[in-house]
């Protein structure tokens, strides 16, 4: 995990605001995890930690069971079995409500609402200040449509919607379901530039996705396959122990070999 | 419950209204026509004396009951629901924003309804404010009836369907058909339990008594507790774990 200077000097500064207890070594650890949906096991057993900082990218095919396990880490999920703790507290719990950023993969705005009018009321509900709603429009490339109702905006506008809010409060993890879904290949680009930019300044991201090529852009990766963890590694790290090239083969050879 | 969350939220959903201004100028002028319609249909100032104080109580009663259903079932399938449980803002905050925006708007309706009906000739003898205040409790009644509504339907149309099984009930059974004290045992206990019937009862004593006794305040103590039990029930059928 590497810092700019001052990315340093923020943490630093927010070490002090906090409890000392507060600074998990871990961002996210969950333990023997299952979610039982009907007779369906969505989520079979998972135990893996999230280091703090960087983007955790996590990967696997529709049905795989991505959403269910970041709605365990957000704490929205009704879980069966295990255990979720996030930057030290149990996963939902009252003191991460305002330090987790969520977005969900259809985007959840009001349609009615202007894109400021709904930024300034997710603002108020997570605490932020109001000021911060200039900064992550600005931050998601907004700014030109900042006064036109939701409802109006094309789909790749209206996620940024979604993902503008998630960012109110600079949250210390952020959980992104699907953030890229259905977007041109240039604010796709665009998206991941801010991720990262997000994850140097300390922030810990979480991105769902089921297209393998976006794996190459995560620090590390969680590979997801019918409600197990196929494989937990950097994507380096991935190809290396596969033997193969490209991301769609190594997926292809976990599968295989599992 | 912090006040910044609550005031955004009420303004929040008066901003929704504010861009849907067909649905703003529906609201606000159809309960007046409907008051002309009731005047030139008996042609009789005492029927009309008898039944339009009654009616400014239950259109701000039916409008919000439908309104708020669909707001808030809107609210449950769009995701927003959902995002709003993970911030740190109370389900309270969320509810009395609801409740409060609603009213509000509920006072603006019932102030126009209650002008056009003062000129088509309803004399009231009690004053004014405490027609309104009733009107605004029954307001806040049907949000709090709405938002509850709202937890039992998965769809548009099913929430609409709650209108004839929660609102029509109470309208038959509140006395303005037919006297309470005449009803056969069943219904008047029925009656009995139903608010909208506690909210006419203090409708008609400011219309026919020029000072205010013991039954006013109680009626609207127990329109009141009726909204507040119903507005805790509202926020016990908000989870933010789900399946």
């Amino acid at each position: 995990m590497s810092h700019d200077g001052n990315a340093s000097v923020s943490r630093a500064e927010n070490d002090e605001t906090r409890s000392g207890s507060d600074e998990a070594a871990v961002a996210v650890a969950v333990a023997h995890l299952r979610v039982v949906r009907g007779d369906n096991d969505v989520l079979r057993d998972l135990t893996f930690d999230i280091a703090p900082g960087g983007v955790t990218g996590v990967l696997g095919p529709s049905g795989s069971g991505k959403t269910t396990l970041l709605r365990c880490i957000l704490g929205i999920q009704i879980v069966t079995a295990g255990a979720v703790t996030v930057l030290g507290h149990p996963a939902g719990s009252r003191p991460l409500r305002s330090r987790v950023g969520y977005a969900s993969q259809a985007a959840s705005v009001y349609d009615d609402l202007s894109v400021v009018e709904n930024l300034r009321y997710f603002a108020a509900a997570l605490g932020a200040p109001a000021s911060d709603v200039e900064r992550v429009v600005t931050e998601v490339d907004l700014g030109s449509c900042a006064h036109r109702l939701a409802g109006r905006l094309s789909g790749g506008q209206r996620s940024r919607v979604s993902l503008a809010a998630a960012m109110l409060g600079t949250p210390q993890l952020l959980v992104l379901d699907e953030p890229t879904v259905g977007l041109d290949p240039v604010l796709r680009e665009d998206l991941w530039a801010l991720f990262h930019r997000l994850a140097d300044r300390g922030t810990t991201l979480l991105v769902s996705s089921h297209v393998m090529d976006e794996a190459e852009r995560c620090d590390s990766l969680l590979l997801l396959r019918e409600g197990q963890v196929l494989a937990h590694e950097s994507p380096a790290a991935l190809k290396q122990g596969t033997g193969e090239t490209s991301m769609d083969a190594a997926f292809l050879h976990l599968v295989r070999a599992a | 419950m912090t006040p910044r969350a609550f005031l955004a939220t009420a303004r929040r959903v008066l901003a929704q209204l504010m861009h849907d201004p067909r649905t703003v100028a529906l609201m606000i002028v159809v309960p007046s026509v409907l008051m002309v319609l009731l005047r030139y249909v008996f042609d009789s100032t005492t029927v009309f004396n008898h039944l339009a104080p009654a009616l400014l109580g239950f259109f701000p009663f039916l409008m919000m009951f439908l309104i708020t259903s669909i707001t808030m079932l809107r609210e449950r399938t769009s995701g927003t629901l959902e995002r709003l449980l993970t911030t740190p803002m109370a389900k309270i905050d969320l509810l009395a924003g609801y409740a409060i925006a609603f009213s509000v708007f509920a006072i603006v309706q019932v102030v126009v309804a209650t002008l056009v009906s003062l000129w088509l000739g309803l004399s009231i003898a009690g004053n004014i404010g405490w027609l309104l205040v009733v009107a605004g409790l029954n307001a806040i009644l049907g949000v709090a009836l709405g938002l509850l509504a709202s937890a039992f339907a998965h769809t548009e149309f099913q929430a609409l369907q709650f209108m004839p099984v929660v609102v029509l009930p109470q309208l038959l059974l509140c006395g303005l058909f037919h006297p309470r004290d005449q009803m056969a045992t069943v219904l008047r206990w029925l009656s009995d339990v139903m608010p909208l019937s506690y909210a006419v009862d203090a409708l008609q004593r400011v219309t026919n008594s020029a000072s205010l006794d013991g039954g006013y305040w109680r009626d609207t103590v127990v329109v009141l507790c009726c909204a507040i039990v119903g507005l805790c029930l509202a926020a016990a059928t908000l989870r933010r774990r789900t399946r």
